[in-house]
């Protein structure tokens, strides 16, 4: 059985004009692999993420044919039930860790936190629970790291502290909303191993929101390109180059090569 | 280029259009905006009719009042809420509605100067202080901290005992009360403005300091201070009350509210209207501006400006 | 005579020192791009050049001038400077039509009105929206205007700032196409700090690479696209940057 089914995931926002759709008839199902979505701004990629997790509030508006995570049908739930879902079986990490993360609290004591919120532990189990989740996220002196705070550490230790605190409860799905995009090159690629590495390991699905193209290619088992709220392509990463949509296409040829030798780029025709 | 059917568009459209065609346009249009935001809130659209009503009762006192809110008629002294009076007469027999409407004059009138005088100033001293930072900075805080150090109510007390009693002492002893928390709250944000990209990129083109704090960081200032002045002026209604109640404000035979209650209190228990009808009138006006300022402070918010 | 000269720069803020001791030279007409990660002192660099930086000690000469610290009428009008994120470029108060006018006035330049139009066509705006406020506009439109601010007063050297970081792609690609054309048509010297290595390639004739306030290399864009860059570091910021896609080296 499919760990995650969405039919006809619709998200629409009232406005003075009238209600607006900012997702509009997504459909995807996901089993234990990783899957990109891919899109630019107001795309509806990231929109489609909260959903899933019964994160957007009225007035906001979400409907679905069904959205059915592992028998379990996510907008049936009342918000306590949601509440046992999120973090314990579906998870997000999010874009960047400064605005994620309590900037009061020190690692050690947020990291419990998440430890706490799930299960119940001894405060000798709980501290060395944290320092395990620290390494496994390779963060190499876990014991300083647990005391310091989210401003005094760098942003690619920001995140990897969101991965493991995310983590933690050992959920079935994780959603990632552009976890690489606030960080330097040289960190986004440690991260990226890190995330793979305990999907792994653990068997988990994975959803990869993003708006690098290239990125979700060479990372994801699976890739859905959203314009506008709608879905306008889907195939395996390996197809990309193969892909036929015109958006598509466009996406790929725009963005400027290491070893670019165009006069100009290529630029999508607009909507609006 | 003459078309013989018209189309006309109409006002809520153009008001509402995505490409101003003109600068007028565009403020009109941002006005509008936040005039239908507002309207979509219970609570502000009542204190706006308070605050209305308010006015409104000021400008057509004469009319409305029926009586001459200082005529005395002692065989009629303490009469009760009915037919001739509909709040009841006082002490000295004048009709406590006729009293209380003209009283609406005086409330106006303090608030609105107390406004005008305090916000320029505190506005000005926090825009400086916060924008050149350094010794400047110093300098005013400490003189704003000076003054808020001292409870409003006695610092006004203590300028009205040195200027004497009578409204217009009584409004300048407010206004000075009042001038350090608005520059307080100018200060912190020309802080956080200060640093953005704007600034930097019209301090690039070579322009003044004066400029720069006039044009650019006055105007977003003015957001969160109208807020913070019209939440206020529930407090200097009563602050103004309070002074008028001590007998520092507005001098018989004026109709100030507060100093109708303090008239009242002798009789409170027996002819209770005379104290409580003022007091319901300085309750209803400060909710009146509480709901607005409240209401203005979700339109005008600088940080969700952006989204409106 | 260069466009710009840096000697012996060294940057401070308060007690920290960014940059240490920076050599550069960079020719009229000329392209070149900063490239580091954050915390290498790049933007430090460019904010020094167009005097918003607080502190510094060397040399920093634009067009052939020694410069002081602070900004001038004189240097205004040399150099300008594009940011990078268009949501806090712009004045969120002001039309369109006032941020542009804004530098003519303070220039007192005359025929304001034709100027802004004639900017907005060049930045491929359309006319009806030289009324609008920046909340009414997308991101890649007011990068335009960032664009268009810059260029009002015909400066000789166009500082960039990260200019595509904050725009989706497709916008990206029109952005980069923009700044291409216009420098072109106004033969502008560029001064582009990024971590893209790909936009260096694009828009760039040659590029420093930059780590932890110090320049480790300076290379022409053909080596950067034949792989062929020397420095260690540089090698693998252009080797995570997709340069993994060319051949060995």
């Amino acid at each position: 059985m499919s760990l995650l089914e969405v039919e006809d995931l619709r998200v629409s926002f009232p406005t003075p004009r009238g209600p607006v759709e900012v997702v509009s008839g997504v459909s995807f199902t996901l089993g234990r692999e990783r899957l990109g979505i891919v899109g630019e701004s107001g795309s509806g990629k990231s929109m489609t993420g909260r959903a899933i997790l019964g994160l957007i509030r009225p007035p906001g508006r979400v409907v679905a044919r069904r959205l059915v995570f592992d028998g379990i049908d996510l907008l049936a739930q009342s918000e306590t039930a949601m509440r046992k879902i999120r973090g314990a079986r579906i998870s997000m990490v999010m874009q960047d860790p400064k605005f994620s993360l309590n900037p009061v609290m020190t690692i050690g004591d947020q990291i419990a936190e998440a430890v706490k919120a799930h299960r119940r532990m001894p405060r000798a189990a709980l501290r060395q629970r944290v320092l395990d989740m620290l390494v496994s996220v390779r963060i190499d002196e876990p014991a300083r790291v647990a005391k310091l705070y989210p401003h005094e550490v760098s942003g690619g230790m920001g995140q990897r502290v969101m991965i493991a605190m995310m983590l933690i409860p050992e959920p079935d799905l994780l959603i990632a909303d552009e976890p690489t995009s606030a960080l330097d090159v040289s960190v986004q690629r440690q991260v990226l191993e890190i995330i793979d590495d305990l999907v792994k390991r653990t068997g988990m699905g994975l959803i990869f929101i993003s708006h690098d193209l290239d990125l979700v290619a060479g990372y994801c088992d699976r890739i859905l390109v959203m314009r506008n709220g709608e879905v306008v392509e889907e195939c395996a990463a390996r197809d990309l180059a193969q892909a036929r949509h015109p958006y598509t296409r466009g996406l790929l040829a725009a963005v400027p090569r290491i070893d670019e030798s165009r006069a100009e780029l290529p630029v999508l025709e607009r909507l609006a | 280029m003459t078309d013989t059917t018209v189309t006309t568009i109409s006002t809520r459209d153009w008001l509402l259009a995505d490409s101003p065609a003109s600068r007028a346009q565009a403020r009109l249009g941002s006005a509008y905006r936040a005039y239908l935001t507002l309207r979509r809130n219970p609570l502000t659209v009542i204190g706006a009719l308070i605050i209305l009503i308010l006015l409104l009762l000021a400008a057509l006192a004469p009319f409305i009042a029926g009586a001459d809110p200082i005529a005395q008629d002692l065989p009629n002294r303490l009469k009760p809420p009915g037919a001739g009076h509909w709040m009841g007469t006082d002490e000295l027999g004048r009709d406590i509605w006729a009293r209380v409407i003209f009283g609406t004059r005086i409330t106006l009138e303090i608030v609105v100067l107390v406004a005008i005088i305090a916000a320029p100033v505190g506005l000005l001293v926090g825009a400086v202080a916060g924008y050149f930072g350094g010794w400047a900075d110093r300098l005013l805080m400490g003189v704003t901290d000076i003054f808020l150090a001292m409870p409003k109510l006695i610092l006004a007390l203590a300028f009205t005992a040195a200027l004497g009693p009578g409204i217009e002492h009584a409004i300048i002893a407010i206004a000075i009360a009042s001038w350090p928390g608005y520059a307080r709250i100018a200060r912190a944000e020309t802080l956080t403005i200060r640093r953005s990209e704007f600034v930097s990129a019209v301090q690039l083109q070579g322009a003044s300091n004066t400029r720069i704090i006039v044009s650019h960081i006055l105007p977003l200032l003015t957001s969160s201070l109208i807020v913070r002045v019209t939440l206020d002026m529930a407090g200097i209604i009563l602050t103004a009350a309070g002074l008028g109640f001590l007998g520092v404000g507005a001098q018989p035979p004026q109709p100030e509210w507060g100093a109708m209650i303090s008239a009242g209190r002798s009789f409170i228990l027996n002819q209770w209207w005379v104290a409580t009808m003022p007091g319901f009138a300085i309750v209803i006006v400060s909710l009146g501006f509480c709901f607005l300022g409240d209401g203005l402070r979700d339109v005008l918010d600088p940080r969700s400006g952006e989204r409106r | 005579m260069n466009a710009i000269e840096l000697t012996n720069l060294d940057i401070s803020y308060g007690t920290t020192q960014v940059t240490f001791g920076l050599n550069l030279a960079i020719a009229e007409g000329e392209s070149f791009a900063l490239v580091g990660e954050s915390g290498s002192g790049k933007s430090t660099v460019l904010k020094a050049i167009a005097g918003l930086a607080p502190e510094w000690r060397g040399g920093i000469s634009v067009l052939g001038q020694p410069r002081r610290h602070g900004v001038d009428r004189a240097t205004a009008r040399a150099t300008q400077m594009v940011f990078q994120d268009p949501y806090g470029s712009l004045h969120p108060r002001k039309t369109v039509d006032q941020t542009l006018s804004e530098p003519l006035r303070i220039h007192r330049v005359g025929d304001e009105s034709q100027r802004v139009e004639a900017m907005l066509a060049a930045v491929g705006l359309d006319r009806r929206f030289r009324f609008r406020f920046p909340h009414q506009m997308s991101g890649g439109q007011r990068q335009r205007v960032a664009i268009a601010r810059a260029l009002m007063l015909e400066p000789k050297i166009l500082l960039l700032d990260e200019p595509t970081s904050a725009l989706d792609v497709s916008v990206q690609a029109e952005i980069l196409n923009l700044l291409k054309r216009l420098r072109a048509e106004q033969h502008l010297t560029f001064l582009l700090v990024t971590h893209n290595l790909p936009v260096v390639s694009f828009l760039c004739d040659r590029l420093a690479v930059m780590r932890r306030g110090r320049i480790v290399e300076v290379a022409s864009v053909e080596q950067l696209k034949r792989g062929a860059l020397q420095d260690p570091y540089s090698r693998e910021l252009a080797a995570l940057s997709g340069g993994a896609a060319l051949a060995t080296v």
